[in-house]
């Protein structure tokens, strides 16, 4: 990336932002009539020109299609088994999407079919954990880094006790207790100790919003509580957090898929690739593809929204990188 | 300093506290009986389950029980596992192994990342540099359990350098493939620290008045620059040691090693919850000690940083 685009991002947000408060501030496509860009509107430009966000959006887009209509993909069940004429029948890498395209499991069930419908757990628990702690810790760490006082020092020393527990041991823990472990009660689990970070960023980066000038301006105007938490201090500051929340994103997929593999995650019926993988990891010496493809599959995605999020950072937070 | 320490210790005791806690909660306050699930599917005979109950003192109220457990742990005393055998024995067996898979990992994640990394920012902007962000990339994109398959694989299975299986898991040799996957992610994110931190200090006055100076380039990447880039990623590393307990579960799982993952694991599926809520208890206690330690390494690495 040229130098000067990072330098003029650098000082377009540090200009702009006070200017451009009263804009909406999610509108993105401001900047062909000539007016001065805002964060956003500037982030959405950086963006644009990166070869890196393209192919991940692309990349998300085509996950994002297989999740809501596996069907589109594949006509084959993945969970009809033929044990005795496909058991770990080998990949015929020539017939494209058909159902031995990659081969057959254990059970004699065709693995292109189970990747297909996998995707959609993942897809799943990874948007709605990130929805769930941005919403959950973004609200916590704006009450906490707005009001201060007694309301901030119970929010953070709670916020220093679940940061405290290891997370992936954590959500091991919860998730042990419950029988049936369906895809909300991983998202419950992964979001119950994952919302610390975002809880902390919201928090630090509110506090430096609220000494802004044309926040005690709105408060001399006579702005409400609530019309200066959500119109004036968090779109100001909630780049940071968006940054943190697209980064995690890759990494709670991720968690996902290990805890399955462990037996603490996703359960039968439910497709997933952990589950797969930790059924694929028995047969690694004589039958590679079974454990190959959901592992593949499974990095793809996961390797597809690390992309977005460092897009993301470097179009936001120039600094940063 | 040593006012430092002795205040900052006393702020470890509420958040020690309220962890043990909260694990203390979630081990015994969510669904799933454990008394009950040793019998499996077989019905049990009540009048049993009423004594093993009293026996794990699982019949008092859960603040009870708390208490209790607070109490006997200051005489080092963490319960007894459903077997019969004491806690802390199964945990002195264990903790030195992971002990040393984490130090293998650790010097395995410094040494490759903080070298990736420099010369990933020294050269910032060319080859090296997409090259090191790209490698990275992939790396974070893989989750630790299929690095291993694939590290076991490759090493073990088809180049036969290691054993699939550690044989002796205190045997520190032994232990070096295990300890370099648990190292990949944590590696990968120490390279992208220090590469920022390399690319941004570059251009810090110092480095031009040390140039000016006349030292020679050795030196001034060697000792000025890479002491002064070390603070975030020190940091990082207090902050990653979490990551590799649960990481651990995963690695010492797959190359069987007997450590803390491993007694871990067969806890969960017991549902044994005195091995469960010791063994996070300890951990929760070294990472206090050692976010300890990194704040102070940084009056080590900066000067300027001072502790009254």
């Amino acid at each position: 990336m040229p130098d000067m685009t990072k330098d003029q991002s650098i000082k377009d947000a540090g200009v702009d932002v006070a200017v451009t408060v009263d804009e909406t501030p999610a509108n993105p496509v401001a900047e062909s009539t000539g007016k001065p860009r805002g964060l956003w509107g500037d982030a959405w430009f950086d963006l644009r020109h990166r070869p890196m966000f393209w192919i991940s959006a692309s990349l998300l887009a085509l996950l994002l299609v297989i999740a809501a209509f596996p069907g589109l993909f594949t006509g084959a069940d993945p969970r009809a088994g033929d044990l005795t004429n496909h058991y770990l029948q080998k990949p015929e890498l020539g017939h494209f999407f058909q159902a031995d395209w990659f081969g057959y499991d254990v059970q004699g069930r065709s693995i292109y079919a189970r990747v297909i419908y996998g995707t959609r757990a993942s897809i799943l628990v990874g948007v709605g954990v990130t929805v769930a702690i941005t919403i959950v810790g973004g609200l916590l760490g704006l009450l906490s880094g707005y009001f201060g006082g007694w309301l901030d020092a119970i929010i953070s020393r709670v916020t220093d006790i679940f940061f405290g527990l290891p997370f992936l041991l954590g959500t091991m823990v919860v998730l042990n207790a419950f029988a049936e472990r369906k895809v909300y009660v991983v998202i419950a689990a992964l979001a119950f100790l994952g919302w610390t970070s975002i809880c902390r960023v919201m928090r630090a980066s509110v506090i430096t919003a609220k000494q802004a000038d044309y926040v005690t301006a709105a408060r001399a105007l006579g702005a409400g509580t609530g019309r200066m938490l959500f119109r004036h201090v968090l779109p100001n500051a909630l780049a940071p957090t968006i940054v943190v929340a697209t980064i995690a994103l890759g990494g709670f997929i991720s968690a996902e898929a290990t805890l399955s593999y462990l037996g603490l995650g996703l359960a039968d019926p439910t497709i997933s690739w952990g589950i797969d993988i930790a059924s694929g990891s028995e047969e690694i010496r004589n039958n590679v593809h079974v454990l190959l493809f959901p592992a593949g599959m499974l990095s793809l995605t996961v390797f597809a929204f690390i992309m977005l999020g460092d897009a993301v950072r470097d179009a936001l937070d120039p600094k940063l990188r | 300093m040593g006012r430092y320490v002795a205040r900052r210790l006393l702020q470890m005791i509420p958040v020690f506290i309220g962890t043990t806690l909260l694990i203390f909660l979630m081990v015994h306050i969510l669904p799933g009986d454990p008394i009950r699930a040793m019998w499996g599917d077989k019905a049990a005979d009540p009048a049993q389950v009423e004594a093993l109950r009293h026996k794990f003192g699982l019949d008092q109220s859960l603040p009870m029980q708390y208490i209790n457990y607070m109490k006997d742990l200051f005489q080092l005393d963490f319960g007894e596992t459903f077997g019969g055998r004491p806690v802390w024995d199964e945990m002195s067996r264990a903790f030195p192994v992971t002990i040393r898979l984490t130090i293998v990992a650790m010097a395995i994640e410094m040494v490759v990342g903080l070298s990736l990394g420099a010369w990933a920012g020294l050269k910032a902007g060319k080859a090296p540099d997409t090259g090191v962000l790209i490698f990275t990339l992939v790396v974070i994109s893989i989750p630790v359990f299929i690095l291993g398959y694939v590290a076991r694989f490759i090493f073990a299975d088809t180049l036969h350098w290691v054993a699939p299986n550690v044989e002796d898991s205190m045997d520190i040799t032994q232990l070096f493939l295990p300890g370099f996957v648990l190292a990949m992610l944590s590696m990968a994110y120490v390279a992208r620290l220090t590469r920022t931190t390399f690319a941004e200090n570059l251009r810090a006055d110092y480095m031009r008045t040390a140039l000016a100076k006349g030292l020679p380039r050795r030196r001034i990447v060697g000792v000025h620059l890479l002491r002064n880039s070390l603070i975030p990623v020190v940091t990082f590393l207090g902050t990653d040691v979490g990551g590799f307990i649960g990481g651990a579960v995963v690695t010492e799982g797959i190359f069987n090693v007997q450590g803390v993952g491993n007694l871990l694991y067969r806890a969960l599926q017991q549902r044994e919850g005195s091995t469960i809520v010791g063994v996070v208890t300890v951990f929760v206690l070294i990472i206090l000690v050692i976010n300890l330690i990194v704040d102070l390494l940084y009056a080590v690495l900066d000067p300027r940083i001072r502790y009254a």
